[in-house]
């Protein structure tokens, strides 16, 4: 009886318990107020230093706060003026003068100007400049040739390269060229990253950690006000919590939707928004040892893999197939003639055979995850399993990202075969320029891990990376492209076509090629 | 008393250097460093080795040990790579965290799991005793990052009852409700597997106790069956139980990673996972140390506790 007592008295405790836990139901799911977009974001930023990070989820922050001299048009990946008005560039491609914007400040209060982007410069690339530690600057390689800066007046900017580089105007688009605010780096010195201060569209406000970034609309930008009133970053590190928060109304956007979870944003509620990126996918082979250094082997690769299935089964119609070593995003640069090789198992037998292999055996790395290689261990099973069929032998050995990359690095000699392998690049000539050239070797510290060598393309390349003019370059690239994919180097596999997911109160969002995230044009009812 | 606190806390030191060694080395040995994982794609040999010797990972490791020892005994944990602060901020406050999840959790498994107990051995094989052991059983039984999940889809996505992730909320006011709201299903789901597990252990702890003379005798006095069991037995059991407490807290702080992960809870064991898969070794060090620490100060506070409530155990 006593005891009957008791469990009475604790259904009563719990009862209350549990009353009181449901009083404590304020009302979450109340909607995020209008005019604040809450942006879901794949992990907490590194810093909020342009020049400090490598992360394209640092970047999707850092665009909006920052400008640079230049920045892509929107759409394309072509550059156009931003804190820059216009530039010129010496006959021999080595000198550019940037004229700057009058009247800009940065949020701060303080001017930019001709000194500001020296600071910037030199604060990256002299090690003897007094804010030089407030590094490291793991990409400051992007402006390696710069050899001096120099305030001509005070809104006058020159910059004199040790060589002619075409990629240099391309690169100041790129995260790595944002300007910062001198006075806010003297300030706050290796904090600076935790107290970011740029001219951009939107003025950094608070950084909660590992809860939020966020930034107010600065209504004196130079290129209008933005509609929203202030956006908040939110790191949420886990797919599936990012898609529950997106369904149940906790943010307004996700960015790099899951391919499988797709399928809960159709309908009215959201809205999804796409976008092909400079992205490629590819297999690189190894061509200083084993079966592919025989061209037709490799050739015989290409044909076997079924790319149109791995892109639309395995990626969900994530990705497009790639043709070739250049995405077509670079529209200026890519060769519209290149058609993919096409899905053709008995081409690849026959091949295999005319070269005289019989079941050759590869080994297969591949990767469990990392930036841009989408979902490895399916596409590597699936490329396995392709192979299989036209009678490779592959193992696949898999390793976790950072091990992954110490290993094929360094070049795939006593390694292995065959390696996954995707790069996101700001200009065409970048990744073919460090992983195509025979100067790029590994033993010369580029990426070209399967020791691919064609004088024909090292030339073409050099050149392309050299003249001045966008139409030859274009001209030089498109031919690199044929002879590329002639030789099969790689097996071309992907590119990546981006993803968000926005709820249906957000306007006049659209991803751009760059994989940039810019908000200023974007409206929330 | 004195004494034995004063050696068990002596008896430590050697326990934490040699956790600082094993997990500085693990951290050496694993293949890829922060230079890579900072560099991704770009990370040539070249631009590697200069990074490396930018963060001071070019010195001979045992080197780096001496140092990073000799800053943390001043207290100076290091600057984390990947977020560029110093370490002891971040450890800290994502401790505070994960101490608010993990001390929940673990009130709310060791009350209800001992009330479960004790009510299960006061009606052993009744209807009261298999309804908690199906209960039991099933809690037991369920990965808790699962539950977490089904719980998000259920609760957040579905009812919108609670908030999806997060500790606070993005807007308002950070109050006790708002706190509340958003730890309701994490500290949940983690006390799942520990309540179920301190429920068994109670239960078998208590059915020994009641065997007992002196619970015979204390009924033969006629004591309430309501105080032979909650004052008499429970306060014996008590011995058997506390010690199986004091390994659930350790469970329930490393079941922590999970649901940190699941619920985006702003915890160290989010934190760590995070770190390890960047490379950030001072992060990872200066946390595992600082975890490892608190581990050996709970087993500390038990084996007190549990010499106070028996002085047989030899101080």
């Amino acid at each position: 009886m006593a005891l009957l007592n008791w469990t009475r008295r604790a259904v009563l405790a719990g009862g209350a318990a549990v009353a009181l836990s449901l009083a404590a139901l304020s009302p979450v799911s109340a909607q995020t107020p209008p005019g604040v977009l809450v942006v879901g974001q794949v992990a907490e930023p590194q810093a909020l230093d342009p020049h400090a990070v490598t992360a394209v989820n640092d970047f999707r922050i850092l665009m909006n706060v920052y400008d640079g001299l230049v920045r892509y048009a929107s759409g394309t990946l072509e550059v156009e003026p931003a804190l820059a008005t216009d530039w010129e560039i010496s006959e021999d491609g080595t000198v550019y003068t940037f004229s700057l914007r009058d009247g800009v400040e940065f949020h701060d209060g303080t001017p930019f100007n001709a000194e500001a982007v020296v600071f910037n410069f030199e604060r990256m690339l002299n090690e003897d400049h007094p804010y030089h530690d407030t590094g490291p600057f793991p990409l400051s390689f992007f402006f390696s040739a710069v050899e001096s800066v120099e305030a001509v007046d005070d809104m006058t900017v020159r910059f004199t390269l040790n060589a002619p580089y075409a990629p240099f105007l391309s690169n100041l688009a790129y995260p790595t060229g944002l300007i910062v605010s001198p006075a806010a780096v003297m300030e706050h010195g290796a904090e600076f990253g935790r107290n970011p201060v740029g001219t951009g569209a939107f003025t950094f406000a608070e950084w909660r950690s590992n809860e939020a970034v966020v930034v107010e609309a600065n209504p004196d930008y130079w290129d209008g006000a933005p509609a929203l009133q202030a956006v908040v970053f939110r790191p949420i590190t886990d797919a599936n919590t990012r898609v529950a928060e997106m369904l149940s109304g906790g943010i307004d956007m996700m960015v790099e939707v899951p391919p499988v979870a797709l399928s809960e944003f159709e309908g009215d509620a959201f809205n999804i928004v796409e976008q092909a990126g400079p992205h490629v996918w590819f297999l690189i082979l190894n061509m200083r040892e084993g079966p592919f250094t025989d061209q037709l082997v490799r050739q015989a690769a290409n044909y076997a893999i079924n790319k149109t299935a791995l892109v639309d089964e395995v990626l969900e119609g994530t990705a497009a197939v790639a043709a070739g070593p250049t995405p077509p995003a670079f529209a200026w640069a890519y060769n519209e003639e290149l058609e993919p090789y096409p899905y053709d198992p008995d081409r690849a037998r026959a091949l295999l055979a005319e070269a005289g292999v019989e079941n050759p055996e590869i080994t297969f790395y591949v990767t469990e995850g990392g930036s841009g290689m989408l979902d490895p261990v399916a596409m590597g099973t699936a490329i396995q399993a392709d192979l299989e069929a036209v009678g490779f032998d592959v193992t696949i050995e898999t390793y976790e990202w950072n091990t992954f990359l110490g290993r094929v690095n360094p070049g795939l000699e006593g390694e292995a075969d065959m390696a996954e392998m995707a790069w996101m690049t700001n200009d065409p000539d970048t990744l073919p320029y460090l992983a195509l050239r025979t100067e790029a070797w590994p033993e010369n510290g580029g990426f070209n891990s399967g020791y691919y060598s064609n004088p024909e393309v090292d030339a073409l390349l050099e050149e392309a990376r050299t003249a001045t003019d966008q139409a030859r370059r274009a001209e030089l690239y498109r031919e690199m492209q044929v002879i590329v994919q002639e030789d099969a180097p790689w097996v071309f596999v992907a590119n990546w076509v981006q993803n968000a997911v926005t709820s249906d109160r957000v306007d006049g969002f659209a991803l751009e090629p760059s994989f940039f995230l810019l908000l200023d044009d974007v409206v929330k009812n | 008393m004195t004494r034995y606190i004063l050696r068990r806390l002596l008896s430590a030191i050697p326990v934490l250097l040699g956790i600082s060694v094993i997990v500085f080395a693990i951290m050496a040995m694993i293949p890829g460093d922060p230079a890579t994982a900072i560099l991704g794609s770009y990370a040539t040999p070249e631009n590697v080795a200069a990074l490396n010797e930018d963060l001071g990972l070019d010195k001979p490791l045992v080197q780096q040990y001496f140092i990073w020892l000799g800053n943390m005994l001043q207290g100076d944990f290091g600057r984390s790579f990947a977020l560029n602060r110093p370490v002891l901020d971040e450890v800290l406050e994502r401790f505070n965290a994960t101490l608010v999840l993990a001390g929940t959790s673990f009130v709310f498994c060791s009350v209800l799991g001992i009330m479960a107990g004790v009510v299960s051995a006061a009606n052993q094989y009744g209807a009261a005793d298999k309804a908690i052991t199906f209960v039991v059983l099933l809690g037991i039984s369920i990965p808790s990052f699962f539950l977490g999940m089904m719980m998000i889809l259920t609760f957040a996505v579905n009812l919108r009852w609670f908030p999806a992730s997060g500790m606070w909320p993005i807007y308002g006011d950070r109050d006790i409700w708002a706190l509340l709201d958003h730890l309701v299903m994490p500290a949940f789901a983690l006390s799942v597997v520990a309540t179920g597990v301190i429920a068994r252990l109670s239960r078998s702890a208590m059915l020994e106790v009641l065997r007992q003379d002196f619970i015979r005798t204390a009924r033969a006095k006629g004591v309430p069956e309501r105080g032979v069991i909650w004052r008499h037995a429970l306060r014996a059991a008590m011995v058997s139980i506390i010690p199986v407490l004091g390994i659930q807290a350790g469970f329930v702080l490393s079941g922590a990673v999970y649901i940190e992960v699941v619920f985006q809870w702003p915890g160290i064991g989010r934190m760590l996972v995070d770190a390890i898969l960047r490379r950030d070794i001072l992060l990872v060090q200066g946390g595992v140390v600082i975890v490892a620490a608190c581990y050996v100060f709970f087993n500390i506070v038990v084996d007190v506790a549990q010499s106070l409530l028996d002085p047989r155990i030899k101080t």
